[in-house]
């Protein structure tokens, strides 16, 4: 199981921000835990992904409001790196912050995603799932999983290439 | 790292700062899951003269070491499937194991004071792994000696199967059984490892 950690962390990032993932994350695998004996999932990461969806539909309900992924810059790890950026500035620590940056406009282009394009980037690229699995979670078929992933990846490589994204991916697969 | 690889280019910036974040969550997620008795098998694996070494353990004690060239990975599925598949990672867990091989392979420990979860072994094997201990820190018996301790006297060979099968290795000293003709045998370690921890036993005390 802790093989899909990452994936996990990945979902649970895009679905509630990553401000609040790190719940998520735990609740997710604490659920796995509590229910592996008796349920024995053929592809654990689908299984996985199904719960953190769930988690992540509860987290938004309790928290009473839509579902916006969170793209606040002061959310990504470099921001709770030990040194922070005042502390004689290392070329690693201003390294981490610009990473830090680039991961928060990633994130905030991914939130500005159609729920359905997103949900089929964020399960199909960066969890690593099938079309087919992701269909199945979004209760769709394959080819309109396959196509919601492709819409949303090239909206995504329109934002990040705008004067709003990532200068480092200008021009870069278009 | 293998999880990055098909992350598309413009979206790989996610991958930033994943690794503290893992650390720090799977941390998290053990103390929450552990307050729950919801960690069946907790295992690390600690470096030795004798190469890297799986230590797992159950909430009875230790329940397995494992040599790489068992292969850990496999050795992890097998305990899935035997124990439970609620395995996580948990190295405090095994602070007292890790220590005691440490002081052991520094010649400072001649017996291990573990407590120890013999569920992996069943029968005359642990019948036979119940009777090792008896055999002294830099002593060795033969595998037919070994016999005569238990119910079988005559099951010299199947005193050889229990040994290659020791769940415990190190800690339930196998290696300390040798041929009757003196030469040191096989070993679940390998020979070089057993002829090292007889020549680390064979040492003066330091």
């Amino acid at each position: 199981m802790e093989a899909h950690g990452t994936a996990v962390l990945r979902v649970c990032r895009a679905l509630v921000g990553v401000q609040d993932a790190d719940d998520v994350w735990q609740e997710t695998f604490l659920a796995a835990l509590r229910a592996y004996p008796s349920t024995e999932p053929l592809n654990a990461e689908a299984w996985l992904v199904t719960i953190a969806r769930n988690k992540a539909a509860d987290h938004h309900r309790k928290a009473g409001r839509l579902p916006v992924p969170a793209s606040r810059p002061g959310g990504t790890e470099a921001a709770t790196l030990p040194g922070g950026t005042d502390a004689g500035g290392g070329d690693a620590v201003v390294h981490a912050v610009e990473a830090g940056e680039d991961a928060a406009a990633v994130w905030a282009a991914i939130g500005a995603l159609p729920k359905r394009q997103r949900e089929a980037v964020v399960y199909h690229h960066l969890a690593g799932l099938r079309h087919a699995e992701v269909a199945a979670l979004l209760g769709n078929s394959e080819a309109a999983a396959r196509r919601a992933s492709a819409d949303g990846m090239k909206a995504l490589r329109a934002r990040l290439a705008g004067p709003a994204g990532l200068s480092g991916t200008e021009g870069r697969g278009l | 790292m293998s999880m990055n690889h098909g992350l598309p280019v413009d979206l790989a910036a996610v991958a930033a700062g994943e690794a503290p974040a893992m650390a720090r969550l799977r941390a998290s997620l053990l103390a929450a899951a552990s307050a729950d008795g919801l960690i069946d098998v907790a295992y690390r694996v600690v470096e030795s003269p004798v190469g890297p070494l799986l230590l797992a353990g159950t909430e009875a004690g230790l329940v397995r070491v494992a040599f790489a060239r068992e292969g850990h990975d496999a050795v992890l599925a097998a305990l899935a499937s035997t124990v439970s598949p609620r395995i996580l990672r948990a190295p405090a867990r095994l602070d007292e194991a890790a220590r005691e091989l440490d002081e052991y392979f520094a010649g400072r420990r001649r017996r291990f004071e573990l407590p120890l979860d013999f569920r992996l072994a069943g029968g005359f094997r642990r019948e036979v792994l119940a009777h090792l201990p008896e055999i002294g820190y830099g002593h060795t018996a033969s595998y037919a000696a070994v016999a005569a301790l238990t119910s079988s006297p005559r099951a010299v060979r199947a005193v050889g199967t229990a040994c290659a099968r020791n769940p415990l290795p190190l800690v339930v000293p196998c290696h300390r059984v040798v041929r009757s003709d003196g030469s040191r045998g096989a070993y679940v370690g390998g020979t070089e490892a057993k002829a090292l921890l007889l020549d680390l036993e064979a040492a003066p005390p330091r």
